[in-house]
Order: structure tokens, then sequence, then C-alpha cells
């Protein structure tokens, strides 16, 4: 595919202690995809995801995001790069002192000079793409409920027009409604602004409908990568047992199978 | 529960209820059951049971395998169901993990010893944030600082007049007592002047700092560790040093020395009532004297001590802060540990001053 790479992984070892969680991790993922990052509980995907947005370091290995590779770069580059991505958290970790508006807003407000009337635009119109309510900008975190968390914190991740967007199980913790409207505003998102999305997630619905391409972590390493049908293919225990239990075939797989049958 | 015993086999005859509320009272009962003899295990009275009484009927049928035959019967379908449950799905015992003195005492230098190097570390890239500061003064965040300066150190005035006031009048108290004996009344003004101006105005303010805004420092950053807040904070591209640990630095820098000149303030108030009610000394015979006897250097040594003290407070609660980890009770722990450290710290900064003071006979 003639796709341009936005992040490459090569050969990652990461070790907590004596504790080895990643032994020889590469992917690589490609602009303008929805990439979903998949494996158990404990196989290391969060610990993968701060390594690629500089939280940890690999004890050895190379990254490389949007051309830069994180083991060699400078300050400033870093400082750079860090504009250029928005990080949505599990638990949203939105700034508890500030409100949802002043969230939207800081980065604006420390990186750039637009006047006070283009930010609260600004701040407006990322409210409004999250699907929240115009009230909800003068609120603090603390009132609202997890799924509205989850949206304003993804409003904050894309308050600087960023090319990436890192998010961490974005639809756990919603209901089943909630998380099938954030996929679809991920979808919206990405064909709208043309982002390269990186997702962990454990949701089949997710996989299954929104995710391009995936990386399935087990065993130290990445065992599949690929889009679904590729990793489809795959005979690793883990992704036997992920992917062809009676309920995932019943549900998905066997359903996917009709829709490429027609 | 009864046992009825003949020639061949005892007889067990299970009733009523095997819940947890009841399972202690049957179990000395199947203690005492004999065990020369083939058993037969009636469990068609027990109309009520859960896993408790389940996993008890477990422990002593297999308890009475071992010495003979058991054979139980009248159980129903569903408590064969719990029991092929249980007996599939109970984890193994694990020993649990074991701890030794000597282990104990290990773990403990090389955690301490771990918590030194981390603290240097802190303090190197907190200095590099101050120097960046410096250079760079456009970047501090006044917005913050002027903040903590409000809380930690506006709203402490108080109860630093408070305690200020009391240990100046306890002080005064205590002195007149020992300095009447002698007629030397006068010279509780230069007891009460020094001591509080020279010692004890910045050691109060400091301590009820540690106490008041140390452990704030330590539960804000720990809780904002625990939310993420933190990490969200670094992967913005926000610096924690310069957008956390700088404001509340620089906010009791400047803030503790205000707070020492109030708190000499009130201490010598206090010492002025109580000398006129115990001693009548007049309010304006003690300034006459405090103004002779009172040198301004002692002001000055006092005050020196304020920036340092600022200083160990906000970084040990901010690195106490940062080291919490994603837990509720590591936050208590550390809440704990940075009023102690800070405290501790304090009390032996301010023993350093003394040795140094006295050494270059100030």
């Amino acid at each position: 595919m003639p796709d341009k790479v936005v992040i490459e992984a090569k050969d990652i070892v990461t070790r907590f202690g004596e504790r080895t969680v990643h032994d020889g991790v590469s992917l690589t993922i490609r602009e303008n995809e929805i990439y979903g990052i998949l494996g158990e509980s404990g196989a290391g995907k969060s610990v993968l995801m701060k390594e690629m947005i500089m939280l940890q370091e690999p004890n050895s290995g190379d990254i490389v995001v949007l051309g830069k590779d994180l083991g060699r770069i400078t300050f400033q580059e870093a400082q750079q790069l860090r504009q250029e991505w928005g990080v949505l958290f599990q638990f949203g970790a939105l700034f508890s002192s500030m409100t949802i508006a002043e969230n939207i807003e800081v980065q604006l407000k420390e990186y750039t000079d637009i006047s006070q009337e283009m930010r609260d635009q600004l701040v407006r119109s990322k409210i409004g793409m999250v699907g929240l309510d115009a009230h909800v900008g003068s609120l603090y975190p603390s009132e609202l409920s997890g799924g509205m968390i989850k949206r304003a914190a993804l409003a904050r991740a894309l308050a600087m027009e960023p090319k990436l967007l890192f998010l961490d199980e974005p639809t756990s913790g919603l209901d089943p409604v909630g998380a099938r409207n954030f996929d679809a505003l991920i979808v919206e998102l990405r064909d709208m602004l043309g982002i390269t999305v990186v997702m962990i997630t454990h949701d089949l619905d997710s996989i299954f409908n929104i995710v391009d391409r995936m990386a399935v972590l087990a065993d130290k390493r990445v065992v599949a990568e690929g889009s679904l049908k590729n990793v489809l293919q795959s005979q690793h225990p883990f992704v036997e047992a992920f992917f062809k239990n009676d309920y995932t075939k019943e549900k998905y797989v066997d359903k996917l199978s009709k829709v490429e049958n027609v | 529960m009864s046992i009825k015993e003949d020639q061949q086999q005892v007889t067990l005859v299970s009733s009523g209820e095997w819940t947890l509320s009841t399972v202690q009272k049957i179990e000395p009962v199947l203690r005492r059951v004999p065990l020369d003899r083939r058993i037969v295990w009636d469990l068609s009275g027990v109309d009520e049971f859960d896993s408790a009484g389940v996993l008890l009927f477990i422990e002593y049928f297999e308890h009475f395998q071992k010495k003979t035959k058991v054979e139980p019967k009248g159980y129903t379908q569903s408590q064969k169901e719990m029991y092929d449950l249980l007996m599939g799905h109970t984890v193994a015992s694990v020993p649990p993990r074991k701890s030794s003195f000597v282990r104990d005492i290990g773990k403990s230098a090389v955690e301490g010893l771990k918590d030194i190097k981390d603290f240097v570390a802190f303090l190197g890239q907190l200095f590099s944030a101050v120097f960046h500061a410096l250079i760079h003064p456009g970047t501090m965040r006044l917005k913050e600082m002027t903040y903590h300066i409000h809380h930690s150190g506006f709203n402490a005035l108080l109860i630093i007049g408070l305690t200020s006031f009391l240990v100046g009048m306890v002080i005064a108290y205590q002195g007149a007592v020992e300095l009447a004996k002698f007629g030397a009344d006068i010279y509780i003004v230069d007891t009460v002047g020094i001591s509080i101006v020279r010692e004890l105005g910045p050691m109060i303010t400091a301590i009820v700092i540690a106490g008041r805004s140390g452990s704030a420092y330590t539960a804000e950053i720990g809780a904002m560790k625990i939310t993420e807040e933190i990490s969200a904070m670094r992967t913005m591209g926000f610096d924690p040093y310069s957008f956390l640990v700088l404001p509340r630095v620089f906010a009791l820098i400047i803030s503790l020395p205000l707070l020492i000149f109030f708190s000499d303030i009130m201490g010598i108030f206090g010492g002025m009532v109580a000398s006129d009610m115990q001693l009548n000394i007049t309010f304006s015979q003690f300034v006459d004297r405090l103004h002779e006897v009172v040198e301004v250097k002692h002001y000055i040594l006092g005050m020196i001590k304020g920036p340092v003290f600022a200083f160990v407070i906000a970084a040990v609660g901010c690195f106490r802060g940062f080291q919490v980890s994603d837990n509720t009770e590591s936050l208590g722990l550390h809440t704990t540990a940075s009023v102690v450290n800070s405290i501790f710290l304090v009390i032996a900064f301010d023993a350093l001053f003394s040795v140094i003071y006295t050494e270059l006979n100030l």
C-alpha cells in the first residue's frame, strides 16, 4: 500500500524489574486509518500506547511517530510533536480544577495567539462536534456523567486540530447505545478531518465495525497484524480464543463472512 | 443434624439450613462423627443451602472418605450442581507471601535509598525549571502563583496569628515566674523578643504551613496523578514542573517570610499581654525595652530562614505528590510522609541555622 506511515514501532522491549512486558513488538500504523490495539489484560497495550506518546520509554527498540524518532528527539521537536496529537485517556483525565470549556481551551491559550473570541468559537465548535450541549462548557468535570466526560475529553484532544488521535478504551464504561454513537463519531471525525486514529479496545462492535487494521498483542509480541480478515486467519491461541469462541462466532464472524460472500 | 449409630453403619441425618449463618453450629457435630464404620449421609432434610454449606459438606465428605466409606444420599439436583460448581472453580490455596524480619529491613533500606535518589532527581528537575523561569520570566504562571499565595499564605493568617499569640503568651508566663524570683522582671522583654523573632516565629510558621499547605500540595498533585491529569498534561506538552511545582514553590517562598513577620508581631503581642498581666509591665515599657535590646539582626536572622523553610516544605510536598501511585491508600501514606518529612526537615534546617549563626558569632 502506498499510504504514508504515521507510526512505526520496531522491536520494542519493555521490562518492569524482572517482568518483561514487550519482547520485540513491531507494528506499523498508516495515515488515515483507524488502528486497533488488542490483547488480553496485562499484555501491555496501555504501556505500548504510553511509549508512543512519550509518557514512558521502552528499554530498547525504536518508535517513529510522524517522522520523529522518539529515542533521539530533541526537546523542541518533542514539544512540537505533542501539539500534533490528541490523547483521550481511559477515564478522561480532564483537569478537575477547570471547566470543560477551559479544558478545551487550555492548549489554544498556551500555544496560539488567536483572540479570545476566536478561541471561544473554536471551543464551542468542538463541544458541538462531539455532540455535547452548549451549556456543558461551563460545567466542571465532576458534574458530568461518564459518557459526557469521554466526549468532553475527546473535544479537548481535538482542540489543537491533531493529525493523530490516541484513544485508550474509548467505549469502555459507556452504555451500548452511547458506545455505538461514540464509534460513529470517531469514524465521522476521521473522514471529516482526515486524522489517523490509534485505539486500544476490547469492544467487539468497534473491532468489527470501525477498526481498519489492528495489532493483537499476546505472548509479549504482536501475534497478528493487519485487517480483520488477516487477523482471523491467525492460528494463535489468543486469537482463537478471542475471535473463535461460540459467542463471537455467532454474533460477529459468521455475519462477516456472509457479508463477504455476498 | 443428628447421628444414629448401629453395628454396621453410622447414619448422618442432615436437615434444616446449611448456610453461612449456621455452618458454625453444624461443624462441631460433624467433628464428633465416629469413623470406624461405614457412613450413610442423608441430605434429604436440607431445605436451604449456600456455597458455605456445600463447602462444609465437601470438606467433611473428603475427610470421611479418607478414613472409611461414605455414601451420600437424598441430595437434590441443585445441591449436586452447586457441588460441581464449587469443585470445579475453587482455586488452589496459595501459600501467603513470605516476609521475614531481615527481608523487611532490606526492603525498607532499598526503598529509602530509592526515595533519596528520586528526591535528588526531583530537585534537579525543579532547579532546571527554576532557571528556565528565571531566564524566561514570561513563562511564569502568575495566575496559579497568586492562587497559591492566597490559599497557602493569606488564608493561613488566622491560625498562624493565633498560634503565635499563644506561644508568645506561654513563654512570657513561664519566664515571668523565674525572672520574678531574681527581680529581673524587665528581662522578660529580651526573652520574648529575641526568642520569638529569631527562633519561634519562623519555626511556628513553618510547622503550621507544613501541616497545612505541604499536605495540601501532596494531596492535590497525588490526586491529579491518580486521575491521570498529570499524564494528560505531559501529552499536551505542559511540563508539570513549571505548571504545578513552580507556582507552589514560588508562592510559599513569597508568602512564608510575610507570614513570619506576622507571626513575630503576634508572638510579641502575646508576650506583651502576658507581661502586663503577670509582671505589670505596661505596653509602652515593653515596647521601649524591645527597642533597646532586640537588635535588628535578630529579626533578619529569623527572616532568612523563611525562604529556606518555604522551599523545603513546597519541594517535599510536591515530591511526595508525584510519588503517589494509582491507589487511594498511597495518597494517604504519601500525604502523611510529606508532613512528617517536611516538619522534620524544617527542624533539621533550623538546627543547622543555629550552628551556622553560632559559629559566625551572630
